[in-house]
């Protein structure tokens, strides 16, 4: 990952010395996405800067990268894969390269196509291009949103960044809270559109082209998540074979590289997958890393040890305690730009500081996997809901859903009756866009019960709404590829690839490289029939079939277990550290005004005595990172 | 104990516990726990462990029914005579 800053303020005139003093000031809070060189771009109407973590032939291909002739520049943070076969095709057509980087590949690929050239891309980018023949400047971000991309619009144009904090610096007015955007998180987990927290900055959407051109703005979708499964077009084991021959390749191109690439393994199939194929594909003996916990129910290292030792890959473990994520968590907040509610992401920065440490830059990574091939325990209990919909009466039916999440605590009388009354959310509408994470949003936003007056009196619209109408287009779709559409869409980019994967990772200098989000596969995955993806209630069906030969049959059979950090252990921890307590002391809970000072003050205690439930576990790490959040970027609130 | 005392000290707890207030008007004796999403799974074993240790209403295995615990009007019902003197 690198990281850049800018400004397009077509008609200002601005000096060169007060446009470089604004670049540094822009790029400064973000160093640590490059850390191994900065380059600078002004002319009239635009201003770059980058900061560049160097992977790809580190001895050229600085940025921001200027075409000589055209004089077309381009900053860019990202990898493109298949830039060595784009490369080719663009010198077959005429076209002579001065780097073997993969910017210059972007660039001259950009020249040859225009503003398709994106379509030509296979990786995970965001791009901003200035081109001065057309008047034009372009962002562009990946299909998925691997890569961070904010802007911001000013009086005469636009400031843009990889992070927030980027634009910060340049604003003429001291930063707000977006309230609706707090609300969407306390309901979804994430932003549910283009608008941040922060308001008046928006994120470029994933597989969005924006192009401002003579004060004009157009925003497009060039890709998007499509479920059209061929039925009966290939049998079980010819759709396995493609499967392996596609997510081998992507595999294959993510090891491009001029520096060492490692990789991470949780225990779980997909990383396990993918430590695998590389293990096959590279020569170099795979240098893997891996969390471990001290609370049985969440660490996974016997899965772990159990691969390592098939594969014989150097690996290095990093043990986090309870302690450790306390002390990160300030820092991962101010990372993360966003209130959290857990506290996963705060390990996976642990994670990638312990990459930093060994001198590592790039890892390859099994996230996408869930979303795209259906291994969520959320997408059975979608199936299981759907199920009992049909005879709502059943008394058989809901106990499905204790055989599902069997940590579940419930009296051994009356089992049906409870668990109807905990999921029977939307019974009667199965076919209703948000069924799938109703019961679980629901669950969320008990924390709410938290907001103060005056939150409650400034929110407009509910999240819920919000989320219904955004949602509407998935109508069409099986309850089962709805339920995929909002994971893929909504929680993959604005939290697992956000908020605990690039910030985590970029916080220590370190890119994330993800094959399941190859968009080859997850083509091919949105072609299979759903039974594929899920048969009865065997999740990822068919890339466990792909893949079973090759992985320890322990690990193959091995059900989904979610990644997560040891939250109740930790807010024992987290709720008796001084600063945490000031954090939130009726005072500065009072100066921010979001929550209600004294049922904060109560669910504090609460949480010293005895174990928080789901909702209120949320509630509290929400509460904290919103406290930090504001504070630490110096936010006006209400 | 009166069975005044007894209302009183069962919407103190659930009260503090699950709805974080001492506002006695957050909740009405006939709400349904379930119904309001004030208790979950784990809020259900600990009222059971509060009625056992605090109240010391020893509850069976097939007692621990959503009619006799859904509500403060169906717990007063369910232990009204059960408190031990």
């Amino acid at each position: 990952m690198c990281g850049f800053a800018g400004k397009y303020s077509p008609g200002a005139t601005v000096s060169a010395q007060a446009q470089q003093l604004l670049l540094s000031a822009m790029l400064s809070p973000i160093s640590h996405r490059g850390p191994d060189e900065t380059g600078y771009y002004c002319d009239e109407q635009v201003a770059l800067a980058h900061c560049r973590l160097s992977i790809v032939d580190p001895a050229h291909g600085q940025q921001p990268m200027v075409d000589p002739s055209s004089q077309v520049v381009l900053v860019y943070n990202g990898e493109v894969f298949n830039h060595p076969e784009l490369r080719q095709t663009l010198t077959r057509l005429g076209h002579q390269f001065t780097t073997h980087c993969d910017t210059e590949v972007v660039l001259r690929a950009y020249l040859e196509y225009g503003q398709s050239f994106v379509q030509h891309l296979n990786g995970q980018f965001a791009i901003v291009i200035w081109d001065p023949r057309e008047q034009q400047l372009l962002l562009v971000r990946d299909r998925v949103g691997i890569c961070p991309l904010f802007y911001s619009d000013t009086r005469d144009g636009i400031l843009f960044g990889s992070e927030v904090k980027a634009i910060i610096p340049a604003m003429m007015d001291s930063p707000r809270l977006n309230l609706a955007v707090l609300d969407e998180i306390f309901t979804c987990w994430t932003p549910l559109g283009s608008e941040t927290v922060f308001a008046n900055i928006q994120t470029v959407q994933p597989g969005e082209m924006i192009c401002l051109s003579h004060g004009r703005r157009q925003h497009w979708k060039y890709w998007s998540f499509d479920y059209s499964p061929q039925k009966n077009a290939m049998s079980e084991t010819e759709w396995a074979a493609s499967l392996h021959e596609e997510l081998t390749d992507a595999v294959r191109i993510r090891l491009r590289s001029d520096v060492p690439v490692g990789a991470y393994l949780s225990g779980g199939l997909d990383s396990s997958i993918i430590t695998t194929l590389i293990n096959r594909l590279s020569p170099e003996r795979l240098n893997t890393y891996s969390l471990g916990f001290s609370d049985p129910d969440v660490d996974e290292r016997c899965y772990q040890r159990m691969l390592i030792e098939s594969l014989n890959v150097s690996h290095t473990e990093c043990h986090v305690t309870e302690e450790d994520i306390c002390d990160a968590f300030a820092e991962s907040v101010w990372h993360a730009e966003t209130p959290m509610l857990r506290a996963a992401p705060v390990p996976m920065g642990l994670l990638s500081a312990k990459v930093n440490a060994a001198g590592f830059k790039v890892v390859l990574t099994g996230e996408g996997a869930d979303e795209v091939f259906g291994g969520y325990d959320l997408f059975k209990e979608t199936k299981i809901r759907q199920f009992w919909s049909r005879q709502p009466q059943s008394e058989s039916r809901p106990l499905l859903l204790k055989k599902l999440y069997q940590y579940l605590q419930l009296p051994a009388q009356g089992q049906a009756e409870y668990l109807r009354a905990f999921f029977n959310v939307m019974l009667d509408q199965p076919d209703h866009v948000l069924y799938s994470h109703m019961p679980r949003w629901t669950t969320t936003a008990k924390a709410k019960q938290f907001y103060s007056d005056d939150l409650n009196a400034a929110l407009q619209t509910s999240a819920l709404s919000r989320a219904e109408k955004i949602l509407s287009s998935g109508s069409s779709m099986s309850s089962f590829q709805r339920a995929q559409y909002i994971e893929s869409t909504l929680l993959m980019p604005g939290y697992l690839l956000s908020t605990q994967g690039d910030r985590m990772l970029s916080m220590h200098s370190v890119e994330g490289r993800f094959p399941f989000l190859d968009h080859r596969v997850i083509e091919l995955a949105s072609r299979l029939p759903d039974a594929l993806k899920m048969k009865v209630l065997n999740e990822k069906y068919l890339l466990k079939k792909a893949f079973a030969s090759q992985l320890p049959p322990a690990i193959a059979q091995r059900s989904k277990q979610p990644y997560r950090a040891p939250d109740a252990r930790l807010l024992k921890v987290l709720v008796e550290r001084d600063d945490i307590r000031e954090g939130l002391s009726e005072s500065r809970i009072r100066a921010k005004g979001l929550f209600s000072a004294h049922k904060v003050q109560r669910l504090m205690r609460k949480a010293r005595s005895k174990p928080l439930n789901t909702s209120e576990s949320q509630a509290l790490i929400g509460i904290i990172s919103t406290q930090i959040l504001t504070e630490s970027f110096g936010l006006t609130t209400l | 104990m009166s069975d005044m005392e007894i209302r009183s000290q069962l919407r103190a707890f659930i009260l503090e516990n699950y709805l974080f207030t001492d506002d006695q008007n957050a909740l009405s004796d006939t709400q349904s726990f379930l119904k309001a999403g004030i208790l979950d799974s784990m809020g259900i074993l600990e009222l059971i462990a509060f009625l056992e240790e605090e109240l010391g209403v020893m509850v069976a295995p097939a007692e621990m029914v959503p009619e006799n615990l859904d509500s403060i009007d169906n717990l007063m019902a369910f232990i009204v005579n059960r408190i031990p003197a």
